[in-house]
């Protein structure tokens, strides 16, 4: 295999390991809708922090490799118009995610502190943070954003 | 390599698109099952493995299986648009491609009926051990591992 197949193939691994983040923050805030004591969700969060760790691998991974690509292969240049736009649903899809974060990670403090309080009961400031709008919008749009992301690296528009 | 991914015809880019979005879906919910999976693993029953094992249990029903068969309905369009159906030996990747997606698609399924049976024996008996769940967290392992292989393979191609 040559570079460029090397780095085509791990360029994609992250991409995957980048999905797989959003997968599994999309299982843990549906499921996280359906539960009320502190003590349920405070475990179900623990799922969330392997997806940190996929989220900061794979995004990184997808923006280093991806231009990486950009500049070992002839006919693509980093300035041209379908990379750039990828950089961009890239960014835009960050800002999205660390948003979505803000949400649910309050939700997961909030159901930690009632934990260590010993006050596992239904609490409705953690029955708000769960079933937020706003945090549902901002998955949603970070999934959007990662698809148009996908859609763009295999049409190329303009290349 | 990268010379074909220039010279790529349009007409294969649909199916392409659905087959890479079937695959990154079914490692996201095969990485999130394996995860919950392994942070329920516990040799003695507890709140944690019926808990954890039920979100492994629907991330593979829910999002693995129905993306399994989306990554090979359109593995198969991909495959009659790129000629390898009228060809006498299809190059190695390709064979990578299907010895992965139907043996991790066995394991898949076996999975699944394990972590089932497990979560509803966990469920109606309680003090019953999690043998079923840990022999599904293995099978969903491997499937993962099976297709991290199949997608370098995928992407990068190896003679």
């Amino acid at each position: 295999m040559a570079l460029y197949d090397w780095l085509l193939a791990l360029h994609l691994l992250a991409a995957g390991t980048l999905v797989s983040a959003l997968v599994l923050y999309s299982v843990v805030i549906a499921a996280g809708r359906g539960l009320t004591l502190p003590s349920e969700v405070s475990r179900l969060f623990r799922l969330s922090r392997v997806g940190d760790v996929a989220t900061g691998v794979g995004s990184v991974g997808v923006l280093v490799l991806g231009i990486w690509l950009a500049i070992d292969a002839d006919e693509y240049q980093v300035w041209d118009g379908w990379i750039i736009a990828a950089i961009v649903l890239w960014a835009l899809s960050m800002e999205t995610g660390r948003r979505t974060g803000n949400v649910y990670n309050a939700a997961r403090d909030r159901a930690r502190a009632l934990v260590a309080e010993g006050r596992d009961l239904p609490d409705p400031e953690l029955g708000v943070l769960l079933r937020s709008s706003a945090g549902l919008a901002f998955h949603a749009a970070t999934i959007v954003l990662v698809l148009a992301l996908l859609v763009d690296m295999i049409y190329k528009p303009g290349a | 390599m990268s010379v074909l991914a220039a010279i790529r015809p349009d007409s294969w880019n649909f199916p392409l698109l659905v087959h890479v979005l079937g695959a990154v879906l079914l490692v996201g919910g095969l990485f999130t099952a394996v995860v919950a999976q392994f942070l329920g693993w516990r040799r003695q029953p507890s709140a944690d493995t019926l808990a954890f094992g039920r979100v492994a249990f629907l991330s593979l029903l829910l999002v693995a299986f129905p993306a399994w068969w989306i990554m090979r309905v359109s593995a198969e369009w991909i495959s009659r648009r790129e000629g390898f159906d009228d060809v006498s030996s299809t190059p190695a990747w390709l064979d990578v491609g299907y010895i992965t997606s139907e043996g991790g698609g066995l394991f898949l399924l076996v999975a699944i009926v394990l972590g089932g049976l497990g979560v509803r024996r966990l469920r109606r008996d309680g003090g019953e051990t999690s043998a079923l769940l840990r022999a599904s967290t293995v099978l969903a392992t491997i499937a993962l591992l099976a297709y991290v292989v199949a997608v370098w393979a995928m992407a990068g191609k190896p003679d």
